[in-house]
């Protein structure tokens, strides 16, 4: 294997970095590399946003994308930590079977999707993604490779969910798949004139399976948060044939001004317009979840320069009166991108670093500038002030003090890194800058 | 249901055919040097739906070799419909150039050992009238260039080959395909730097299984390297001793 260095970023494109990519075609060469490299870090399909899997070593999980059994009876997956949601998908949907969580990319791998403890629409049902992870194989800092479940190691299982690759390798995980009876959704659309009105509606679909909501952070006044909330339910029938079809893809990066003012209040006009309230019906499974995956590169639509995806959660206490004081800002900024969701969280687990509390959480899109950078810095402390916290797959930016604050099991973390050996041996440009060992 | 042998099964290349060929419902016999890539591979081809999946692990310049793995794959197969060659390294060039043993070494695995199996496969599938010879060749064998004649010469030859094979064989109802891909990004390439010359090799799977299908006789991979090939093999080689092309 032949080591080569690129210029990696996550999937905002920023910020950037030299690094040597090592891309083993074995999990026993994992082991090897592991032992001749000072400090790596595992990299998946680089679909999180900031710095998180940015490193100066890192050990690409390209060619470790293989299944390892499927029993299409109870619906449990064994699979190498690089095979992609959309590869499971192509397997298992015909046989009944889906994700029990799923982001909104299916470009995502499995390693990735545990160590970022990914959530989906169905977080205040189903949570997030590792509570229906049954078992990973990681390798440790040691060189050593180890078994770990809610039962088995249960404290490097809980760190390892959500601990963004600081624990180890993973290199393959068994996840329980839920049954579905049809590869189409039921979704109805409910049009909301303002915050309040999009969180009432959240509350009055608790019982959906899937919610988010399409928030517009440009418009000001009364109509501040005005919402398309969009729920589902898994469809009864229409068979399980999947359509699946490649993305069509971006050449070129567009020029950032594209993306100004003005195009994103008109996209936003006419997204919210056109939807239409209370509007039922059936659609495909993929487009449900994963409406950008049509178009590749989508990320390019923010010029070289690159963007920052910023994803906060407020808890629900005081909520609703926080979040339109955060979205108050933002649209007073003018800079909000042009898709942003809201969604709201059930309850928390009990993985260390995992993102999701109870509340409210709000995603958006900034384009890199100094402007946004400084706006985004005061929206942290808005964020800290209120009891939330910003997402770690999402995060370019935030500041060792903010982590440990609004983290605060991240000592408990580290104690389990140092208890397996991961120290020093396992670190990324984020874990640097938030302060971790 | 297609019985396939694919020889260099940890190809990447390859392994994307096979994926193609286990999602169609179809059996795979796998062969490869390294156990616990085979070991893998056909665990994830039994999940993604392959009819019956085998592996045998050999290094294929073991040539004496050949002709037993050829009847252990005929016995558990039953019947061989089509047989995928894919096994080869991509050698340094600049090694080669200072080493006689090197230069012959790739010249064996990427040329010798091929030819090797393609004789003994030819007997066979003449006798049977009936099956698919595919091999993956390179555009790198259609004009040597300075930069890595060695193994343009060995895929050359490959090619050459296959040419002859294909007319003899014609009569007798086998088909033999000769493929030659352009850049694909594989381990065989990550040391090089990537543009959009480049496929993946997702891609370049989907289009070999389609000219197996078809029974085609040449692909290039994509189809616009034929193009850029015509244009580098139509350079007056006066003019091509200068160029860095």
């Amino acid at each position: 294997m032949r080591a080569m260095t690129h210029t990696i970023s996550g999937w905002g494109g920023y910020p950037k970095q030299e690094a040597q990519v090592l891309a083993p075609l074995s999990l026993s060469s994992c082991q090897s590399q592991l032992g001749r490299n000072e400090c790596l870090l595992a990299r998946g399909m680089g679909r999180s946003y900031g710095d998180c899997a940015n490193a100066t070593t890192v050990l690409q999980t390209s060619y470790l994308n293989h299944f390892i059994a499927f029993d299409s009876g109870t619906g449990l997956l064994t699979v190498e930590a690089g095979v992609m949601l959309r590869d499971i998908l192509k397997v298992t949907v015909k046989r009944g079977w889906f994700l029990p969580v799923t982001p909104g990319t299916s470009f995502v791998t499995i390693g990735g999707a545990v160590a970022s403890d990914v959530h989906g629409k169905n977080h205040h049902v189903a949570g997030t993604f590792g509570q229906h992870v049954m078992s990973i194989t990681l390798l440790l800092g040691t060189g050593e490779i180890v078994s770990t479940s809610p039962t088995e190691l249960p404290d490097l299982f809980h760190a390892t969910c959500g601990g963004m690759g600081l624990t180890g390798v993973i290199l393959t995980a068994t996840i329980q798949l839920i049954p579905i009876q049809s590869a189409y959704m039921d979704q109805k659309i409910i049009k909301t004139g303002s915050l309040e009105a999009a969180c009432a509606a959240f509350e009055e679909h608790w019982d959906s399976t899937y919610s988010v909501a399409w928030i517009d952070c440009l418009v000001t006044g009364k109509q501040l948060g005005r919402s398309v909330l969009m729920v589902g339910e898994h469809a009864k029938d229409s068979g399980l044939d999947l359509t699946i079809k490649d993305p069509i893809t971006l050449p070129v990066y567009t020029p950032a001004a594209v993306l100004n003012r003005v195009t994103m209040r008109a996209f936003n006009q006419i997204y919210y317009f056109k939807a239409s309230h209370l509007k039922t019906r059936v659609v495909p499974i993929l487009p449900f979840f994963y409406p950008l995956d049509a178009i590749g590169d989508w990320n390019k639509l923010y010029g070289r320069a690159g963007f920052v995806q910023y994803q906060f959660v407020l808890p629900k206490e005081r909520g609703v009166a926080n979040m339109r004081k955060v979205l108050a800002k933002i649209a007073q900024s003018g800079s909000g991108s042009f898709l942003a969701v809201l969604k709201q969280f059930g309850v928390a687990n009990q993985n260390m670093l995992s993102f999701p509390i109870e509340g409210y959480t709000l995603a958006l899109d900034f384009k890199v500038s100094a402007t946004n950078l400084t706006l985004l810095q005061k929206l942290d402390e808005m964020v800290v002030g209120m009891g939330g916290r910003v997402y770690l797959a999402k995060d370019a930016l935030m500041q060792e003090v903010v982590f440990k604050k609004t983290y605060p099991k991240w000592q408990a973390f580290e104690a389990v890194r140092e208890k397996y050996g991961a120290i020093g041996k396992f670190a990324s440009a984020q874990s640097m800058r938030l302060g971790l060992a | 249901m297609s019985r396939i042998l694919i020889i260099g099964a940890t190809s990447v290349i390859a392994e994307h055919c096979a994926r193609v060929w286990a999602g169609r419902g179809d059996a795979c016999y796998l062969v490869a040097r390294c156990e616990e890539r085979l070991t893998a591979i056909a665990a994830d081809l039994r999940v993604r739906g392959a009819a019956q999946v085998n592996t045998y692990c050999m290094d294929l310049n073991n040539l004496p070799n050949h002709t037993t793995m050829l009847e252990a794959a005929e016995m558990t197969l039953g019947e061989i419909d089509a047989v995928l060659i894919a096994h080869g390294t991509l050698p340094d060039q600049k090694r080669c150039e200072q080493s006689v043993d090197e230069t012959i070494k790739e010249i064996n695995t990427n040329a010798v050992s091929t030819i090797h199996l393609l004789t003994l496969l030819a007997k066979r599938f003449e006798a049977k009238r009936a099956g698919m010879i595919a091999v993956i060749s390179s555009v790198a064998g259609d004009r040597g260039r300075a930069s890595n004649y060695v193994y343009g010469s060995a895929k050359a030859m490959i090619t050459t080959y296959m040419s002859g094979l294909r007319q003899r064989l014609y009569k007798s109802n086998v088909a033999v395909l000769t493929i030659k891909p352009g850049f694909v990004d594989t381990p065989m390439t990550a040391s090089f730097n990537k543009g959009v010359l480049w496929a993946k090799p997702s891609t370049v799977a989907v289009k070999i299984v389609h000219a197996i299908d078809k029974r085609k006789d040449e692909v290039y991979v994509p189809a616009f390297w034929w193009v850029v090939m015509m244009l580098i093999k139509s350079i007056p080689t006066v003019f091509f001793k200068k160029t860095k092309v």
